[in-house]
């Protein structure tokens, strides 16, 4: 099991309406109760980070239909994990694949308002996509109508909330306590929120059927999913994987770590750290990465060097996440600085009560604001004391370790140069 | 935090509306904690019978209509 070509069956350049077909066949005239059928029996779940099962929100979203007028679906391409890249990836390179998606989940709804939430400033994904939407208008195929919505470029604007509220013309800021979408979302009707990667795999779900799309994967994590590997491997970049593979088996799928790990950072900022020698056997699943007590999240791995240090690097991104707080909820707004503060100091200064600081805070954060953000901040920055057991007892007896001297391994975008260092 | 099982009333906060100023803890310290930056803690269980005035006072001196009570 390594790495498997469906969603990048076409190739790695841009494929057009023309190469779309070629490769993956017209799109089958499927009645809605079918395509439902099918996209529960393949066993799809979300490819965002929530894992929730496809065909159910489908039914959801399609039973709501009947009280609140037509649905409306919506794919969302914003990709809020800044270390992923790999919805940017399917966008650029197989745009059809998703518009297919988008049209097929909107018949199987009943939706004839489709939207794709892109983040502005990707311009290069905007011009794909009108290209495609262009190619789709001459041909007559189904999904030319999609609507391209760019939305800001900062973390919590992608949440589910937000989007809607952005959709429905207000800011994109997520809401304290939302409708949900399936019953009462975009202009007040029910709204199918998809990632666009999910939508791509329904599109081929349906073409193929459900059997084949557990050809893939293992039977409790089914088909395959696109992964960002990053930091010290071989060949860093977005990939195709089998559902399932081991721990070990994706690092090779990179061409294997350039030098001895420490650990590997598992569904990037709002996962969780995992040491390599429990990464190694670990399957690559939402549900796998979840019993060894990481999360599988938008499927983003970092490989980090045994060399580096990874409560600073931990620190930095804690920082950055501090930064990107919304700032509508009090303890989101506070706790994550806090959090970030105290691990700043373990890292550069080796702050003997850092350690009881955020074990002391991270209850009053996880969990108490709107959104899911201070929650995955906290699973962060508890997650590299648990892993870096080691690291932190030689920070507070000798000092900061000579990993800080490194270049950072965990990428994190220019805004958060506006986060005063307070180290 | 969010764990109590019994069924019956239960305080929420609008997360996003509070300010924090913490007029709630006042008026019922006995099931609303303060966190280190002054925003109410809720307990996870449900509001007994007896305490149900005091958390009633808390909803009502709110001056953002942060707080209500539910039926779950
Ligand atoms: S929890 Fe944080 S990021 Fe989420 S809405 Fe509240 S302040 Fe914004
Ligand atoms: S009184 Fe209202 S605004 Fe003040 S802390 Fe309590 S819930 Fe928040």
């Amino acid at each position: 099991m390594s790495t498997a070509h469906r969603l990048t069956a076409t190739g790695p350049s841009y494929a057009d309406l023309a190469v779309h077909l070629r490769c993956h066949g017209p799109l089958p005239a499927a009645d809605p109760a079918w395509i439902i059928e099918v996209v529960d029996r393949s066993g799809l779940t979300g490819r965002g980070g929530a894992a929730f099962p496809t065909g159910r929100k489908l039914r959801a979203v399609a039973g709501g239909s009947r009280r609140s007028g037509a649905p409306v679906v919506v794919a969302n391409g914003c990709e809020g994990e800044p270390a992923s890249s790999k919805d940017r990836t399917l966008l650029l390179k197989a745009p059809h694949l998703i518009l297919d998606g988008i049209a097929l989940a909107a018949r199987a709804v009943g939706a004839q308002d489709m939207r794709l939430c892109v983040h502005e400033d990707q311009t290069d994904v905007i011009r794909t996509l009108r290209q495609a939407l262009g190619e789709r208008r001459a041909a007559g195929a189904p999904g030319a109508d999609v609507e391209i919505v760019t939305v800001p470029d900062r973390y919590v604007a992608s949440e589910e909330s937000a989007l809607v509220q952005l959709l429905n013309g207000g800011p994109a800021l997520p809401l304290a306590t939302p409708p949900r979408p399936f019953e009462k979302g975009v202009r007040g009707r029910p709204t199918l929120i998809d990632n666009v990667e999910t939508l791509a795999h329904l599109a081929l779900a349906v073409r193929h059927g459900a059997d084949w799309f557990r050809s893939a994967g293992t039977p409790d994590a089914p088909g395959t999913a696109l992964v960002t590997l990053g930091g010290a491997v071989a060949v860093p970049g977005v990939y195709e994987v089998e559902l399932g593979l081991s721990g070990a088996e994706l690092l090779a799928v990179a061409g294997g770590p350039v030098e001895p790990l420490r650990a590997v950072l598992c569904g990037g900022y709002f996962g969780a750290w995992l040491r390599s020698d429990r990464f190694a056997p670990a399957r690559i699943s939402a549900r796998g990465l979840q019993n060894a007590g990481a999360a599988m999240g938008a499927g983003v791995f970092l490989a980090l060097p045994a060399t580096s240090c990874g409560l600073a690097e931990t620190a930095r991104v804690a920082r950055y996440l501090a930064a990107q707080s919304a700032g509508q909820c009090g303890p989101c707004l506070n706790g994550l600085p806090a959090l970030a503060d105290a691990l700043t100091g373990l890292a550069m200064r080796g702050d003997r009560k850092a350690a009881t600081t955020i074990a002391s805070l991270a209850p009053y954060v996880a969990g108490r604001g709107a959104c899911r953000h201070p929650d995955g901040a906290v699973r962060l920055v508890t997650s590299a004391l648990s892993e870096f057991g080691d690291d932190l007892r030689l920070h507070t007896s000798r000092g900061p370790c000579a990993g800080l001297r490194r270049a950072p391994i965990l990428p994190v975008p220019a805004a958060s140069s506006r986060v005063p260092e307070r180290v | 935090m969010r764990k109590g099982k019994d069924s019956g009333p239960r305080l929420r906060v609008d997360p996003i509306a509070c300010e924090g100023h913490g007029l709630c803890i006042e008026a019922f310290p006995e099931m609303v904690g303060r966190d280190p930056w002054g925003y109410p803690v809720l307990p996870a269980d449900a509001i007994p019978p007896h305490l149900m005035r005091h958390a009633q006072r808390a909803v009502a001196v709110c001056p953002v209509l942060a707080l209500r009570l539910t039926k779950t």
